[in-house]
């Protein structure tokens, strides 16, 4: 029998980073949805994608904490590896040309400096809760923030996990929107991974916080956590510095 | 007066179910239109859960043909599933359309699409979702015209009381003389309403509207007749027959959806039409004459829809692709243009021949070799030449040992169990035949994994079929028939592991049989099981035989027929059947004759290669067998430079 080894594919010469956001109904994509999204705009844009060798070649693409189904986001990072340097400004614009619009890209460096992901500390969610007035609201956050810990659950492929959900949390602030309260965290990332859902839970658990209609929740920004400790700066600057 | 789109309050139940992304639209290269440019405006729907429905290719030609029409606009709704159907009712948001949200009651035409009959409790549905009247005599002049087209248009009785019409055959001319119709009928200020616009479809031959039509019965529950009640309407209904598949290369932008569905490739339909002369598939009889669509265009069509669409597989589909007079050359020449990319192309087809294995031969070039179908169809000679499936068991190893010599390691057969005069041996001897393919596999490759796959579906008898007067096998016999299989295919110890058995039980085929040789009858049947919460019939987990069961009882109490009497009651030449006044150009007598060919075990050729037999299509249609050579040349498509390199200077 011949044992094939399947495709041999050219490697990637360049590597660039992208912001993209998710806005609008396009929030209730998942993050497989989003996926397959982008790999049909890449070749319905012709970037010239690496490919990785073997029998199934994929695109060289790697996505990086994607935020969860129903949550919007301003702030989504993926990585491409490319057969023929690209120019990010152009990727940018043909990108855009062909994606839905909810799916947008943001901005494209080139990525010149190494542990993009690692730079990914921390992220900022706004939460709107339409049916909570903004002195209850800011009560909670009180008596949440007062806490050591707060424990929390979620279902998990294996099984019902608890873990806290309090220390994370490196700053919440509560602000009066229309028709709604809005509540900004940062929350630091980590494993497992703190959730706006999962504060929503502490919140409940905290101060008996009853909310009938569903929040919406945008990601604003991720990236390094700044020398103020609690500021979220942005995971592009590095390599926008690093440029030559 | 606009509509306004009901987004914002489904907007709030979203977060509250599954898959939310299916009730968004947003699908690459959909078409929304401003509602008040238009003077027809029309809703598809594919009755079934979205993931099932985007992908089909008769709603997506349907929705270009009609929005290309500039006084037109067409947009698309799908089932909703049981989650969010019970927050819609709670919350009174009606049925929507995924283009622009708007009620699916604001539309002037509700159209769908019936692959098979198991949709029938998801339309009701829809329907009173939509805040229409499910029965057609109580909609008002504002409700829009509900019309069923799809394979199970050609028997819509089981629906009459639900739907207004039903369109036969290919939907592509059939839809813009409709829109003709009704424009010309709007711009006359609609005199004399609801009633006067569908009588002026039926009298125009385009359409099937039942109510125009009375039934009568004997006392013992048969038919006496079928006749039209209003002057005018024709005493038959036929088809539409598009001719030139050239001339309507459809979808030219196919649909993309966020969310993942069951066919994540491109189509391109090949050819329209069979001649196999199968005679248990309703496709290919009601689908005649066969109309090729030649290669230059369907390389034209396979280039276009990756560019529009960024797919990387290509389905090159028809109801048998290797069929195509021009297959090897359309293959290697898809094949060289495509040899250098990551595209990857398939060709469903399930012939037993080497020819079909050279082609996916070709198809594979880059690729793994995987799995490979072939469709014997009949587990003995003997039932095969009862189907009219030309494939002797030599052919069979044969091929398949062809198969397994070129690197396949997997084979699936597809068997059918409840044929016609079959018995218990008929379909036991799949067990010998999967046990001969894997030994021979064995004898040629000199390896021990390779595998077989039976799969086995349980015979429906359709309408417009040799086989529509058939028995249908009763479920206990087809459950227990199956069984014996089983068995004998675990009992041959040295074989066993290499032969994978895939069957289901008989109970839905008994359903779905009643619902396609149905009658006026059985749509009290299909109201009751509805009202007791049926939904999703197509769905192992939410199908439930026993409901369907107690509705019938029910429904049927005051009645001389039952579910036996439409299922496993064999019909003779004299019976009127519910769908004798729907013409699909087979001739009955032709079809009678063919039945009793059947029994005596005698086939038939396949009329593009032998002189025609007379099964009526084409006389009576007027239509004509369009297949190659065509002696033209494909030429490979232009390649178009990235425009985001830093080289390509804009």
């Amino acid at each position: 029998m011949n044992r094939d080894p399947g495709r041999e594919n050219i490697p990637a010469v360049q590597k660039l980073r992208i912001q993209h956001a998710k806005r609008g109904p396009l929030r209730f994509s998942s993050h497989r949805d989003f996926q397959r999204a982008f790999e049909r705009a890449l070749r319905r844009a012709r970037v010239p994608m690496a490919y990785s060798s073997g029998f199934s070649p994929h695109p060289k693409i790697s996505y990086a904490n994607a935020a969860p189904t129903g949550v919007a986001s301003e702030a989504e990072y993926v990585e491409i590896g490319v057969v023929a340097p690209c120019d990010p400004v152009k990727l940018l614009a043909v990108l855009n040309d062909v994606l839905p619009p909810g799916l947008d890209i943001v901005d494209v460096v080139e990525a010149v400096t190494p542990d993009f992901v690692a730079r990914l500390e921390a992220s900022h969610w706004q939460i709107e809760l339409p049916d909570l007035s903004f002195a209850d609201l800011s009560a909670a956050v009180e008596k949440f923030l007062s806490q050591e810990e707060v424990l929390v659950e979620r279902l998990t492929k294996s099984g019902v996990r608890t873990f806290d959900a309090r220390l994370a949390v490196i700053r919440a602030e509560v602000f009066e929107g229309p028709e709604c309260a809005i509540l900004a965290v940062v929350v630091r990332h980590g494993v497992p991974s703190v959730r706006p859902d999962d504060v929503l839970a502490a919140l409940t658990k905290v101060a008996d916080l009853a909310a009938m209609i569903p929040p919406r929740i945008t990601r604003l920004a991720q990236g390094p956590l700044l020398e103020d400790g609690w500021s979220v700066g942005d995971p592009f600057a590095l390599d926008r510095a690093t440029q030559v | 007066m606009s509509v306004q789109s009901v987004f914002p309050a489904l907007e709030r139940l979203l977060p509250l179910v599954q898959k939310p992304v299916q009730y968004i639209g947003g699908e690459l290269n959909a078409v929304v239109k401003p509602w008040d440019d238009v003077t027809v405006r029309w809703v598809l729907m594919y009755p079934d859960a979205y993931e099932v429905g985007i992908p089909n290719q008769g709603v997506q030609i349907l929705y270009e043909v009609l929005n290309e029409r500039m006084d037109t606009l067409c947009e698309r709704s799908y089932a909703v599933w049981p989650d969010l159907e019970k927050l819609m009712r709670e919350n009174n948001v009606p049925q929507f359309t995924l283009e622009s949200h708007r009620p699916v009651g604001a539309f002037d035409v509700f159209g769908l699409s019936f692959a098979t009959e198991l949709g029938y409790t998801n339309m009701l549905t829809a329907i009173d979702l939509a805040g229409i009247p499910i029965h057609s005599v109580d909609r008002g002049d504002n409700d829009p015209i509900v019309v069923a087209g799809g394979h199970a248009a050609f028997n819509p009785e089981a629906v009459a009381d639900f739907i207004d019409c039903a369109v036969m055959g290919d939907g592509e001319q059939a839809v813009l003389a409709m829109t003709d119709i009704i424009a010309d009928f709007r711009r006359n200020g609609s005199p004399g309403g609801r009633e006067e616009l569908l009588l002026r479809l039926a009298k125009a031959g385009v359409v099937y509207v039942p109510k125009f039509y009375d039934v009568e019965y004997h006392e013992d529950g048969r038919i006496r007749r079928v006749a039209p009640n209003q002057p005018g309407v024709p005493w038959r209904v036929a088809k539409h027959t598009v001719m030139n598949l050239d001339e309507w290369p459809y979808p030219k932008a196919p649909l993309v959806p966020l969310a993942e569905s069951v066919h994540e490739r491109m189509s391109v339909e090949i050819f329209r039409g069979c001649t196999r002369g199968c005679r248990f598939c309703q496709a290919g009889m009601i689908t005649r004459p066969v109309r090729e669509r030649s290669k230059t265009t369907i390389a034209e069509m396979v280039n276009n829809g990756l560019e529009k669409t960024g797919y990387e597989e290509i389905g090159l589909l028809s109801l048998s692709s290797a069929d195509h007079s021009e297959i090897a050359e359309i293959a290697k020449g898809l094949a060289d243009q495509y040899e250098d990319t990551q595209t990857s192309l398939s060709l469903p087809s399930t012939r037993v021949d080497a020819f079909n294995i050279d082609l996916a031969n070709e198809l594979s070039r880059n690729g793994r070799r995987s799995g490979l179908t072939f469709a014997p169809e009949g587990g003995s000679e003997r039932i095969r030449k009862v189907i009219n499936k030309m494939v002797t068991e030599e052919d069979l190893v044969r091929t398949v040992t062809t198969a397994y010599a070129a690197g396949w390691r997997q084979v699936k057969l597809y068997f059918m169990c409840g044929l016609p005069t079959e018995e218990d041996e008929d379909v036991l001897q799949i067990a010998r035949l999967a046990h001969e393919v894997i030994k021979a596999g064995r004898e040629v490759t000199g390896r021990k994994d390779i595998r077989c796959t039976v799969s086995i579906g349980g015979f429906v008898p359709k309408p417009h079929t040799p086989f529509q007067w058939a028995a249908q096998l009763d479920h206990a016999t087809t459950d227990s028939r199956l069984k014996k299989l089983r068995d004998a295919i675990r009992e041959d110890r040295a074989y066993a592991k290499s032969i994978g058995v895939r069957y289901h039980d008989g109970k839905p085929g008994i359903v779905e049989g009643l619902l396609s040789r149905g009658d006026r009858r059985v749509g009290r049947v299909i109201e009751q099981v509805w009202r007791d919460g049926a939904r999703f019939d197509g769905w192992s987990e939410h199908f439930s035989y026993d409901n369907w069961m107690k509705a019938a009882e029910v429904a049927l109490a005051d009645m001389p027929v039952d579910v036996d009497w439409y299922t496993i009651r064999e019909r003779e030449l004299s019976e009127v059947l519910p769908w004798d006044h729907l013409d699909s150009g087979l001739d009955k007598e032709w079809l009678w004759e063919d039945w009793q060919d059947a029994l005596a075990e005698v086939e038939v050729e396949d009329c593009r290669w032998t002189p025609c037999f007379d099964c009526g299509v084409c006389d009576h249609m007027g239509t004509e067998i369009q297949v190659g050579p065509t002696n033209t040349v494909m030429l490979p498509m232009p390649v178009i430079p990235s425009k985001v390199t830093v080289s390509s200077e804009s």
